[in-house]
């Protein structure tokens, strides 16, 4: 069953009254610049869109009702209480340009933020503007870019980057003016030092890692690469979209890293909304302080009393810039100070634990049930990678089929086909706050769906079947572009 | 265990089934040496009730002063279904729609926020939101370049009366990419472009871009810049209010073809100020440099059974498929934000929207004439204005802020910075949220401020 268009439920004059203004003033614009048709908006009542949306929601998956084993996302609980106090009248009404006299509460909460977002990283520095983890990654390899140029070495504008990595990475040195430099991983899943020797040299910027990398397994040579790289004049990004697996255990300063981004809607426990906001906190070691993006929170003792400011281009003159209209999603950062107060100095280090734990768990499990791990030989992060090429040969079932097959027995499908060097892969991250009978559940599922491509393999080459919409025609939506709704096509 | 469920029992059942003997031995191949004891910056755990107080605390530092500010963001009455249900765990706790049969929910409001974003600006295609308005821009220049590539030009020219923080941002994202931004003239009498400027330009520049109404509340002379743009291989990217455009005629109509790309700040539709986000940006453009987009879009197409659906498509365009050659390196879209929009918008509808901004101008209109009634405060432009207008005052505006500050009024916003040609400027803004009362009060204090320091 389709839910109806919220545009064919108009009817000319229908209305929301109660959201209209009172219209006792005649505003007007001139003449030559009115607007004479009527753009698309619906003419519908308020319980009309509070059902259509209602029940719009009622057609997703989310961490709320499923769980979501999505590797690389880090799908945990978002608690109620980081939004609720993040929605607290004084945080929502306050104007981005509002004077600091009028700001000390949402102030003092990014400062103490940013200080203790400084702790687990073992940065230096943050600066909380970057809007998404791709934006932390632009002001990272901004940063790395300044910083050469200002040392009279224009022609580093080399990154190197792992296969392995997510596609960010190379997007994000190619829009900072930089070229790739991509280099292999061995079989055991860690770089390739050999190769990484061989690239680096006078153009080298710097690399990108995420570590435990996307494959699942903790990077065992960071400290040589770390020492390979700076030796030869390059600095080390990290990603941190796998932070969790570390958290409280491990610190990317201490490994050597000189900027990192984080994904607060990772990590920290912020909300993904179907696609966003999200946020990409950067930090920084001392060698990139004086680029940090702007705006940063300042702290000034004045009468024995804490006052918080902004940071701008005249405190940091050799700053990267502006990466938004204000200061990022403040919003977002406000759930993200609320999660990391509520974890504490102790539930730091539980969160990697128990998220380790369950990931290894579930590994186990997976192993002994047949399924053929990437990686076998190491321990996995918060993640490890199950490839089905074996089921996919013989039975002509595919990691897509499984994922599918999957979201009709009530389970989100962990990440397919990603990294893009393991063939048929699933890469899956149970996070530390499913309970051990959901993942035992999820094993149970798995070997059922075996058991079916075993049997009746095209049963299970067409599922899903539960869900409100059967396999969509990828190919027709590209090729017959259907993306705004038309009175007289649709 | 703050948000971890695990028993004593299960974990020692989990560690027998992995076959270690510790969570700690699950450590193992990290460093020894890289392993730290302790995180000292971070304070113990609070419960939600501690943390309830101390955010209450805090949030109640920051409200009870009535804001005249717009610059960019906009106080308007969001209703309460809004947020109600954009909150629901449903849409809050998902993930990006990539499993498009589990998430047709976000697909679908995703679809019907592109049809009004399209149809608002006049163009054709809609994507699915970015980060914000300033950094849409930057995003903009990027694609503009991508899709005119007859010009070989990467140099952008702006209206004068763009968003100065918008000039920043593109600078920043899309500099290193050797984009320049330039500046155009403004009149200091009118508070738009100097469009007679337009005649000496030199070299043509790969894409013009138009605030309208402007930073200053000023309304362009969109039709001839868009004429001499296209007229010398330009590009022209519209940045709008969402809400000026139920009453303004929309960029798809502007000049004879209208502009190219269209972007702009969400925010005014039913996202809360929050300090500056989490907002989201509009991007729109003409269909025939759709592949140029960048950021996800959601298309209509037909399952397995032929029944409609939803999906994210054109994804040859994005990072995850394409890595350095990808459009951009962006994958986060606004989603929340524009679900919370796409309510917004439905529940307004055309006549509601269009209350609204008639509502918001006549408001600043009234709020101008009361404070321009007081001595040493004057109109800046004797020309229309949208819902944001500029004064003048007499002596410097910071003392002045100040002084309404210190009675819970924030004033507007100082132009000493951005358009110090304008002298002692202020912004000021009043929306349907206003009421008389607000607006006199207001005047009295400024009044009484003006009078004191005369």
């Amino acid at each position: 069953m389709s839910e109806q268009l919220i545009f064919e439920r108009s009817r000319p004059g229908r209305r929301a009254f109660a959201q209209a203004p009172l219209t006792d003033s005649n505003g007007s614009v001139p003449e030559n610049l009115q607007r004479h048709d009527r753009p698309t908006l619906p003419e519908v009542s308020e319980l009309q869109v509070v059902r259509h949306f209602t029940r719009l929601s009622q057609r997703n998956f989310s961490i709320d009702t499923h769980f979501y084993p999505l590797g690389s996302c880090t799908m945990k609980y978002n608690p109620r209480a980081c939004n609720s106090l993040a929605l607290l009248p004084g945080f929502a009404s306050r104007h981005p340009l509002g004077p600091v006299s009028h700001g000390q509460g949402f102030l003092s909460c990014m400062y103490e933020l940013q200080d203790m977002l400084k702790s687990v990283t073992g940065m230096q520095e943050v600066s909380l503007t970057p809007m998404a983890g791709a934006q932390g990654e632009l002001a990272g390899v901004a940063m790395i870019r300044a910083y050469h140029l200002a040392n009279g070495a224009a022609e580093r504008d080399e990154i190197i980057v792992p296969d392995a990595a997510h596609g960010t990475n190379p997007a994000t040195a190619t829009m900072c003016g930089c070229t790739v430099r991509e280099i292999p991983t061995d079989a055991e899943g860690d770089v390739d030092l050999e190769a990484l020797r061989s690239v680096v040299g006078p153009k080298t910027a710097g690399i990108m890692l995420t570590n435990p990398s996307t494959l699942g397994v903790f990077e065992r040579h960071i400290t040589e690469i770390a020492d390979i790289v700076h030796d030869a004049g390059g600095l080390l990004y990290y990603d941190g979209a796998n932070l969790n697996a570390i958290l409280g255990k491990v610190r990317p300063g201490d490994m050597g890293f000189d900027v990192i981004h984080l994904n607060l809607h990772k990590t920290f426990s912020t909300p993904h909304g179907g696609g966003g906001p999200g946020s990409g906190a950067v930090g920084v070691g001392e060698r990139l302080k004086p680029f940090l993006p702007i705006p940063v929170v300042g702290k000034k003792d004045i009468d024995g009393q804490p006052v918080y400011s902004w940071l701008d281009e005249e405190d940091l003159p050799q700053s990267i810039g502006r990466l938004s209209g204000f200061m990022g999603n403040a919003g977002v950062l406000l759930r993200a100070y609320v999660y990391m107060r509520m974890v504490g100095k102790d539930g730091m280090k539980r969160i990697s634990e128990f998220a380790t734990l369950n990931a290894n768990y579930l590994e186990a499990r997976m192993q002994k049930a047949g399924f053929e791990l990437a990686f076998p030989s190491r321990r996995a992060s918060h993640e490890f990678i199950v490839t089905l090429k074996h089921e996919a040969k013989t039975l002509g079932v595919t990691a897509m089929d499984f994922a599918k097959a999957l979201l009709d027995k009530g389970f989100h499908a962990p990440t397919t086909y990603f990294p893009l060097l393991v063939p048929e892969c699933l890469l899956i991250e149970p996070t530390e706050s499913e309970t051990k009978e959901s993942v035992d559940r999820f094993v149970e599922a798995m070997i059922e769906i075996k058991d079916e491509a075993m049997t009746d393999a095209d049963k299970v080459k067409g599922a899903p079947y539960t869900l409100p919409v059967r396999r969509l025609d990828d190919v027709k939506a590209a090729r017959h572009l259907n993306l705004a709704w038309k009175a007289d096509r649709d | 265990m703050p948000f971890i469920p695990h028993t004593e029992e299960e974990i020692s059942e989990m560690l027998a089934t992995i076959g270690a003997s510790s969570i700690n031995e699950l450590f193992d191949e990290i460093p020894r040496d890289l392993l730290i004891k302790d995180l000292d910056g971070v304070p113990d755990a609070l419960n939600e009730m501690e943390i309830s107080r101390l955010m209450r605390e805090r949030a109640a530092q920051d409200r009870g002063a009535s804001c005249f500010i717009g610059a960019g963001a906009y106080e308007h009455h969001i209703p309460a279904a809004v947020w109600d249900i954009t909150t629901r765990g449903e849409f809050y706790s998902a993930y990006t729609p990539y499993q498009a049969e589990a998430s047709q929910g976000t697909l679908q409001t995703i679809y019907e926020y592109q049809t009004m974003a399209a149809s608002l600006t006049g163009l054709d295609v809609s994507n699915a939101s970015l980060y914000d308005g300033a950094s849409g821009l930057a995003e903009a220049a990027l694609m503009a370049v991508r899709a005119n590539r007859k010009s070989k030009s990467r140099r952008v020219l702006l209206s004068a009366g763009v968003n100065q923080n918008y000039q920043n941002v593109a600078r920043a994202i899309a500099g290193s990419q050797g984009l320049t931004f330039e500046r155009l003239p403004l009149d200091v009498e009118t508070g738009t472009t100097a469009v007679s400027a337009l005649d000496d330009q030199g070299d043509a520049p790969v894409a013009v871009v138009i605030q309208q109404p402007s930073f200053l509340g000023t309304y362009e002379q969109v039709d001839d810049i868009t004429d001499w743009a296209h007229a010398n291989g330009a590009l022209v990217i519209a940045v709008v209010n969402p809400i000026s455009l139920t009453v303004l005629r929309p960029p798809g109509s502007w000049g004879a073809a209208g502009a190219d790309i269209a972007g702009g700040e969400g925010q005014p539709l039913g996202i809360p100020l929050s300090s500056g986000g989490p907002y989201f940006g509009i991007m729109t453009c003409k269909e025939q440099i759709v592949r140029q987009m960048p950021g996800r879009i959601v298309g209509r197409t037909t399952d397995l059974d032929g029944n409609p659906g939803f999906t994210l498509t054109l994804q040859a365009r994005e990072q995850h498929i394409r890595r350095t050659k990808a459009t951009s390196n962006i994958c986060t879209n606004q989603g929340l934000m524009v679900t919370a929009a796409t309510i917004y918008m439905s529940l307004l509808g055309y006549e509601g929207l269009r209350e609204v901004a008639l509502t918001s101008q006549a408001r600043t209109s009234n709020l101008v004439d009361l404070l321009t009634s007081i001595d040493g405060v004057d109109r800046a432009f004797d020309v229309p204005h949208f819902h944001e207008a500029v004064i003048r005052l007499d002596r410097p505006v910071a003392p002045v802020l100040e002084a309404l500050a210190a009675q819970d009024i924030l004033g507007g916003f100082n132009l000493n910075k951005d358009f110090p040609e304008l002298g002692n400027a202020l912004l000021v803004c009043a929306t349907e949220t206003k009421n008389d009362d607000d607006l006199a009060a207001y005047q009295v204090a400024l009044r009484d401020i003006m009078t004191a320091s005369a």
